[in-house]
């Protein structure tokens, strides 16, 4: 049985065009590219270029792209790197979300609890949304940096990010983004939202694990947070992953490149799932706003029964990939930091979950998933002792 | 898939004794859905004081679903007073152990059938002691 992976904010497969294009980094291009020689230069060469698509997917100029080994480094790099800056002129609040990934939030919450600084967490409403009022009021003269993520991982809704960055601009605030999950699912524009810093991660959008960027706007300036060598302007020292960085280029351009037609067709594929689910299985809900949200992600509840029950059937009986919460969060037993910002009782928490459609599934894949979901939901109902007795 | 044994998987796939018994001689519930599992526990007593029957509802992960199913079968024909001495441990080694993270639901298994028996000792004017809540203190993070 083949597998039916429905899991792509997690992770996607590397896209094959991506790995031929990696392949020779292993091998015959292997300089490194800080060496003088044309072995080293090859590679210099080929990162530039890499450079370039990435700075293309985001409206950004190539020399504002600093490569890192992922979202989690890009995260810790432009909150840590403002702190460092900011905070000796007593700059040091930090103003983010409560439906922020952990990279963002332990990040913070290590700043305030081991080196002086503030926080101010902003509230969403039902949909995941912050209220724009609650930031304007949050931002004071101490404030370094204002993170709010793009695109939520769990619930797939997208921030008013052009509202942010305007009044970030207004009050002469610093504005990062965690745009993890929105590179290549939704327009984003570094100039149109007003953006200073946003994190990326390669293998989100069909790259390499392992790699990733941090969009630092000209003129801002951050302290690295490794030393080392001069790699990067000395914001991110440490020898180029090559094949990664290459990997993360061609990514990027292909994402640029299938933009529409892969928006579309994962967006299809989940209103069909979403409509599927809503007709054929009782005691559902639908998280996550309605209208403001990345086209692949399904967030979805199935009350009276837990998550990972469901998981398992799914995983055993279809072969079928989804998610329980975030993948994070998947070994732990505590329920949704994200979910319950939006005010989803503690026991629907339990009872939902993620789908996440990436550019390879088909509608045949979903007809599969409907043959035997309601089936595994119904099963599991009959011997939940919170289920209405109808279910009997 | 949390890393789970083959014997936890198979219990989970054809969980034994699922259901009700209408007028049980004792009920047992632990847990909760806000905690994430809930278990509910019937049992059917003769007058030796011998488990005939036992039946379950769970909510919760593959684990506690595993754990209700084991649960049930070692109670069934057992003494009342034996059946209490059943432990968490004894239940995860029959289950071929357990990931550290999910002893937790090991636990609410044998107190849902402690206090189901704990019901049928009350209805019989019978000494029995109080279960704590196990989730308190069990929620291992």
């Amino acid at each position: 049985m083949d597998s039916i992976y429905l899991d792509h904010s997690a992770t996607t497969p590397v896209d094959q065009r991506v790995v031929e294009k990696m392949l020779p980094y292993y091998s015959t291009h292997y300089g490194n590219a800080s060496s003088i020689h044309s072995l080293g230069q090859k590679a210099k060469d080929d990162i530039e270029i890499a450079r370039a698509h990435m700075a293309a997917l985001i409206n950004a100029s190539p020399d504002e792209i600093i490569f890192t080994s992922g979202g989690t480094e890009s995260d810790n790099l432009a909150i840590r790197g403002a702190f460092l800056k900011l905070s000796p002129n007593g700059k040091n609040h930090i103003i983010t979300t409560k439906i922020e990934h952990h990279a963002i939030l332990h990040t913070v919450e290590d700043l305030v609890k081991n080196y002086g600084a503030t926080a101010t967490y902003l509230d969403v409403d039902s949909d995941g949304l912050i209220n724009l009022e609650q930031l304007k009021s949050a931002i004071t003269d101490k404030t370094c940096i204002v993170s709010v993520m793009a695109a939520n991982n769990e619930l797939g809704t997208i921030q008013p990010m052009e509202e942010i960055g305007k009044i970030c601009k207004e009050k002469g605030v610093w504005f990062h983004t965690d745009a993890v999950q929105a590179a290549g699912k939704m327009e984003f524009d570094v100039e149109k939202f007003s953006i200073s810093m946003a994190s990326f991660s390669a293998h989100k959008f069909y790259g390499p694990k392992g790699v990733g960027a941090l969009y630092i706007k000209k003129g801002i300036n951050i302290k690295p947070i490794y030393t080392g060598g001069g790699h990067e302007k000395g914001i991110r020292p440490g020898t180029y992953n090559t094949p990664g960085i290459v990997g993360m280029g061609e990514a990027a351009r292909l994402a640029k490149e299938n933009f529409d037609d892969s928006y579309k067709h994962t967006k299809e594929l989940r209103d069909y799932l979403e409509k599927r689910i809503s007709e054929e299985i009782k005691y559902v809900g639908f998280n996550g706003s309605r209208t403001n949200r990345l086209p692949q992600v399904a967030s979805i509840s199935f009350r009276y029964v837990e998550g990972e029950s469901i998981l398992m059937f799914l995983d055993m009986e279809g072969n079928i990939q989804a998610s329980s919460g975030s993948a994070c969060t998947a070994g732990d037993l505590h329920a949704s930091h994200v979910l319950l910002a939006i005010s989803l009782p503690h026991e629907i928490c339990n009872s939902t979950l993620r789908f996440s459609f990436g550019k390879d599934n088909t509608k045949e894949q979903v007809d599969k998933v409907m043959e035997i979901l309601p089936g595994i939901i119904e099963r599991l109902r009959k011997m939940s002792p919170i289920a209405p007795k109808e279910n009997e | 898939m949390p890393m789970y044994s083959d014997k936890v998987m198979e219990h989970f796939r054809n969980p034994r004794n699922v259901g009700e018994i209408d007028s049980p001689d004792g009920t047992g519930n632990v847990g909760n859905p806000v905690c994430g599992d809930q278990m509910t526990f019937y049992i059917k007593v003769d007058e030796d004081g011998i488990i005939r029957d036992v039946k379950y509802k769970t909510f919760g992960c593959g684990a506690a679903i595993a754990v209700s199913s084991m649960v049930s079968e070692l109670a069934l024909g057992k003494h009342i007073d034996e059946a209490l001495k059943l432990t968490k441990k004894q239940v995860a080694e029959e289950l071929g152990g357990l990931p550290p993270n999910k002893m937790h639901c090991s636990n609410l298994g044998t107190a849902a059938l402690a206090r189901a028996i704990n019901d049928y000792k009350k209805k019989h004017g019978m000494p029995y002691e109080e279960i704590e809540d196990p989730e308190e203190e069990e929620h291992g993070h």
